[in-house]
């Protein structure tokens, strides 16, 4: 759904997360790019370069707000200090929505600063569908979920991730950032088939999707967003941009951050897709998108091909 | 063998056990200990709330996350306070980030106030200073002056109409980003090497950056003691350290203390040597800086 009411009615196409090594060459160079994703966590501060460098970014760009400490599954309350700050950045920003994790990383008001897997338990969907209806009304902007990648499961889960996931955003009756490498990589973690969660997760609530790269080790995956985009990432977007349209697509790359040219160009490869989707939204031919991807994207690296083998997909 | 532990039975008890094994010290080793300090089993602990898989048991599966949050602590932590690293050294530094994050955990959703606590805690952890206590403690001192500086409000300046309108009733405001400090040692140069060289490292731990770190210590352990007084302000927002007579500090510190105009001049100068008659100039020169600076405001 490229535009919905979870992300603005807005088509944003393809963004980079803006991140500070490349301040100077954006600032500039002014190069051409859809829009920028913020950490809003970043820019949640009273002064000094981080607003200024903003202010100069929003004047030229569009900018889209993604938190990583809300933990809308933390049984704790909300932080009103956090709520504030938030929505005073979003009026900063104009951001058409708003993003943060399925997750949650505090308890009695320590902050682990990590994105931790929620069990999936009817209790839990309750106490995170109820936190973000609040940040929602606070700050007065769509406010969209993203699933994690994940190490570990636990017992006390009730229904699948992407049960949970669906869940949530129906009570919260919000929308979906979607990262397929997050599916990915905990598919690999937790032996599921990715494309049996992208396949279920209600498509109409899809706002943004993430694409990044990972790190494999012997015996699981790590998020790690230092790397391109592998095929089988690609081909699970290809999926989600199927089933979804063209939705805005944005990349993450986090570590070993290499230069501006280099990390968008790698994002401008959902393009393919994206055209071909939208092409193929009339008549909805199911393979169009997968089917016109240039074939050196789509096919499994060796060590793709190690890791299927050895992660015992159902 | 370890003793089994009951399972959750609220998401509440579920988050509280798990941030407990995930915020629970490493090894020296970097994994997660078997058993905690206060005796209780990880293991069982793992057990009782992570499913294992085919490739992971539940303690492997949950000491992914008790290494990820003390890496990622421990990375901010490092790049707050490279200043005090270079004076303790690496291993002294290592021993005492890890005191402190455990005795001081994150209580904020920013990591940018990690450090907050960390003066007030050497009043109890003295033993964490190093051979060089205090040397190491205006370092820390500073370089929270600096987090503080670097990204405080900057509020509008005081016009010159009611900057011109002040007597000695009148109680000035400051911006919020300054901060003013008396030190034991010239830190400031010290720190500002230590940027300058890890601003051009690619990696805090290749070769290079280690020889400079050893250098560091070399040069610290040679530092003498010089009583400075410096303001750490920022001026189109980079960070500068503007050294302070102490008639200065002491204007500014009782001015930051909310005390009336007439009140701070005349406790800045109360033991001051300099001469009566050089008193008015000095007063007008240093007005007329820290205007200029945008330091009062409305």
């Amino acid at each position: 759904m490229p535009a919905n009411r979870f992300n603005g009615f807005t088509d944003y196409g393809v963004g980079i997360g803006l991140r500070i090594p490349h301040y100077q060459h954006i600032l500039s160079r002014k190069p051409v790019v859809d829009w920028f994703e913020i950490i809003s966590e970043n820019y949640m501060v009273d002064g000094g370069r981080p607003l200024e460098v903003l202010d100069q970014i929003i004047e030229q760009y569009k900018i889209v707000q993604h938190g990583v400490s809300m933990y809308f599954g933390s049984v704790d309350p909300l932080s009103r200090e956090h709520l504030k700050r938030l929505k005073q950045l979003v009026r900063r920003t104009h951001t058409p929505w708003l993003s943060d994790h399925l997750c949650w990383g505090s308890v009695d008001g320590r902050y682990t600063h990590d994105l931790l897997p929620m069990p999936y338990t009817w209790e839990a969907v309750e106490v995170t569908a109820q936190k973000i209806r609040q940040v929602q009304d606070f700050t007065e902007v769509p406010v969209v979920v993203e699933n994690v990648s994940s190490y570990a499961e636990f017992h006390a889960s009730e229904m699948t991730e992407w049960e949970f996931l669906t869940e949530v955003v129906e009570r919260a009756d919000c929308g979906i950032l979607l990262d397929v490498n997050n599916i990915y990589v905990s598919s690999k973690n937790h032996s599921f088939d990715p494309f049996e969660y992208v396949n279920f997760v209600p498509a109409h609530r899809v706002a943004q999707i993430h694409i990044a790269g990972h790190s494999k080790f012997e015996k699981y995956i790590l998020d790690t967003h230092d790397h391109p985009v592998l095929p089988a990432v690609w081909r699970l977007y290809a999926r989600a941009i199927e089933r979804c349209g063209p939705t805005a697509t944005l990349l993450e790359w986090d570590d070993n951050i290499p230069s501006f040219e280099e990390v968008h160009a790698e994002a401008l490869k959902a393009n393919k897709f994206l055209k071909a989707a939208a092409e193929a939204a009339p008549t909805r031919n199911s393979l169009a998108a997968i089917q016109s991807a240039p074939k050196s994207m789509l096919e499994p690296t060796l060590s793709d091909s190690a890791l299927l083998e050895s992660g015992s997909a159902r | 063998m370890t003793e089994p532990s009951s399972s959750p039975t609220s998401l509440l008890e579920v988050q509280r056990r798990m941030a407990a094994a995930v915020m629970h010290p490493l090894t020296r080793q970097e994994n997660m200990p078997r058993r905690r300090r206060d005796g209780a089993s990880n293991i069982a602990e793992a057990e009782a709330i992570i499913r294992p898989n085919d490739r992971l048991s539940s303690f492997e599966r949950l000491e992914i996350y008790n290494r990820q949050y003390w890496y990622r602590l421990f990375s901010c932590f490092e790049e707050d306070f490279p200043g005090l690293q270079a004076i303790l050294g690496r291993a002294k530094f290592d021993r005492l980030m890890r005191a402190y994050l455990t005795d001081c955990p994150s209580e904020s959703f920013s990591l940018r106030n990690l450090g907050s606590r960390l003066d007030a805690w050497f009043d109890q952890h003295p033993e964490h200073l190093g051979p060089h206590p205090v040397l190491a403690r205006d370092m820390a001192r500073l370089e929270w002056a600096h987090i503080e500086a670097f990204d405080s409000e900057e509020r509008a300046r005081l016009s010159a109409q009611k900057l011109a309108a002040i007597d000695e009733h009148s109680r000035l405001h400051l911006q919020p980003y300054l901060r003013v400090l008396a030190l034991s040692y010239p830190v400031d140069d010290l720190l500002l090497q230590v940027r300058n060289e890890d601003g051009s490292a690619t990696s805090s731990t290749n070769n290079a950056s280690s020889t400079r770190k050893r250098h560091h210590v070399r040069h610290v352990a040679a530092l003498a003691p010089k009583a400075i007084h410096i303001a750490v302000h920022r001026l189109e927002n980079s960070v500068w350290y503007k050294p302070l007579s102490p008639e200065e500090f002491h204007l500014l510190s009782a001015l930051l203390d909310g005390k009336p105009l007439g009140d701070s001049i005349d406790l800045a100068l109360s033991t001051s040597p300099l001469p009566e008659d050089q008193r008015p100039a000095f007063l007008q020169e240093a007005f007329a800086n820290w205007a200029m600076l945008g330091w009062f405001t409305s």
